[in-house]
């Protein structure tokens, strides 16, 4: 990972008010009789432009939904979510919204560099951003520029979701939104990942949503940790670490603030069980 | 010679010599079970009628090779087509689907006379009778190759605001290609037999009525020439199939 350089920016449409904005949203799987199963309720949620929020919650409590109604891969069922101030929908026409999944879903016959490159052969005809960063420019980043030529087959899990992110970043988009996608990796490659990620976010500004399963890795990477209970699911605390963090938002990962937040969060969630 | 090269060579040999050591127990066994020539010829007999009747056995492959061929494009044309149409349809698919299953299970030689009977003796029966016989594997490959794109994939594209016809041709196409070069390797010998079973039925030139006809004038030598021309044909067509198939590959294309 490159330290330094030029800052990416994000030029955003609109470029006042809240990244994200929930009121009173119920999300779900839609039925067809109008109905629907509820997942997710009574969310209100404000998120800032340039908040890294990581989502925590048992299996079954809308975490992943949640994302995919930002992203607009389903509806809300009911209440009120706003993305820069749109509807999701619109925010993903224009691109401000990029989605990292947990197997990073790079298509094989594509090489590294193609695959990054996707997002230039697809859906042209809505994009208003400009693209800043090459292809190349964005492997830098991520610590693939020599692996530009190779195909997905012929990397292992780490360098994979890198690609993936470079692909969410060529774009440029304002919101990273980010289902489990060091979930499957070993735990030395994910503090890497989680690092790198860092230095990323701390370079573009992005607003970055982050689900995970880790405990240690919302308090790592978050600046405030969505806490989700389930059954019913609903947003049980928003926990905020802004305080213990540097200016970098770093936090040793052993130091004594994280481990007494990692430790209030384990009782939140363990709350749930009983 | 180094290990490799010898290992290669044995590769290349071993199916040679399987080939001539049947050709060698075909000879001998002819004389020592009395077979009569007109029943089975010697492989002699037959490369000599291959050699010597080569003009009259090539003006017979012709028509074969055209309707194997024209067979082969239609049916996998068609089958593309309406693979396409099941895919983004799925009332059009729930109602035809078990119409062509059904269809399906008629076997070939029950409905080629209804073929020759409905369109005549002309080569047009005969390209249809080799265009249904790749259609079904090619559809049911294909609908199925169409709909290989994970959720995730599908998902990836909507974030990219892709259009139908980019998710189409980024995305499903591509992945239907494996799929696809597996049913056309299947078609590209089936055709073949299509295209001689319409032969046989009605027709007066062509391998398939050459076999026939040699069958009923006991010209075993010409039968075995004819038999020996039909299955070159269709190992020449899989392997032009199976040729495209690595440049896409080697393309990266599939």
């Amino acid at each position: 990972m490159s330290e330094g350089g030029d800052r990416i920016e994000t030029p955003g449409i609109e470029t006042r008010g809240p990244s994200i904005e929930a009121k009173g949203l119920a999300i779900g799987y839609p039925a067809e009789d109008g109905g629907g199963t509820i997942v997710l309720s009574d969310v209100d949620l404000i998120i800032e432009r340039g908040d890294f929020l990581t989502i925590l919650g048992p299996s079954g409590c809308g975490k992943s939904t949640l994302l995919r109604v930002i992203a607009d891969l389903l509806p809300p069922l009911a209440g009120a979510i706003s993305v820069l101030g749109n509807p999701p929908a619109r925010a993903r026409s224009r691109r401000e919204v990029a989605f990292v999944f947990q197997d990073s879903t790079l298509l094989p016959w594509r090489t590294v560099r193609e695959n990054v490159e996707l997002p230039l052969q697809v859906g042209r005809a809505n994009v208003t951003r400009p693209i800043e960063a090459t292809s190349d420019e964005l492997l830098a980043l991520v610590g693939l520029a020599e692996l530009a030529d190779r195909y997905p087959d012929q990397l292992s899990g780490g360098p994979r979701q890198r690609v993936a992110i470079a692909r969410a970043l060529l774009c440029n988009p304002s919101i990273l939104l980010m289902d489990e996608p060091f979930g499957a990796l070993d735990e030395i490659t994910r503090d890497r990942l989680n690092d790198e990620l860092l230095a990323i976010w701390r370079r573009t500004g992005t607003t970055i949503l982050f689900v995970t399963h880790s405990i240690m890795e919302a308090v790592y990477l978050g600046r405030r940790v969505l806490v989700l209970a389930a059954h019913p699911g609903r947003v049980q605390e928003v926990v905020d670490l802004r305080r213990l963090k540097d200016s970098s938002g770093g936090l040793a990962r052993e130091a004594p603030d994280a481990v007494a937040a990692m430790a209030r969060l384990r009782q939140l969630l363990a709350r749930q069980v009983s | 010679m180094t290990r490799r090269a010898s290992d290669k060579a044995m590769g290349a040999a071993l199916p040679v010599l399987g080939v001539l050591s049947i050709v060698f127990l075909w000879w001998i066994a002819l004389p020592l079970f009395g077979v009569p020539a007109f029943v089975v010829p010697t492989p002699l007999a037959v490369a000599a009628k291959l050699i010597g009747e080569w003009p009259f056995l090539l003006s017979n492959a012709l028509p074969t090779i055209l309707e194997s061929v024209l067979g082969f494009l239609f049916g996998n044309l068609a089958a593309i087509g309406l693979a396409i149409l099941f895919v983004y349809s799925r009332p059009v698919r729930a109602a035809y689907f078990p119409v062509i299953l059904f269809f399906n299970t008629i076997p070939v030689l029950a409905l080629a006379p209804i073929i020759i009977l409905i369109f005549g003796l002309g080569l047009l029966p005969k390209i249809i009778i080799a265009a249904i016989i790749c259609f079904f594997p090619t559809l049911v490959n294909m609908v199925r190759g169409l709909n290989l794109p994970s959720p995730n994939e599908l998902e990836l594209m909507h974030v990219l605001s892709a259009g139908k016809a980019e998710v189409f041709w980024r995305l499903r196409v591509p992945r239907s290609l494996p799929l696809l070069f597996t049913s056309l390797k299947i078609a590209a010998t089936t055709c073949v037999i299509g295209a001689v079973v319409g032969e046989w039925i009605g027709s007066n030139q062509g391998l398939g009525a050459l076999i026939i006809q040699s069958t009923f004038n006991y010209q075993s030598d010409r039968l075995f020439a004819a038999v020996f021309l039909a299955s070159s044909m269709a190992l020449i067509f899989f392997g032009i199939v199976a040729l495209v198939e690595r440049w896409f590959i080697r393309a990266r294309l599939a």
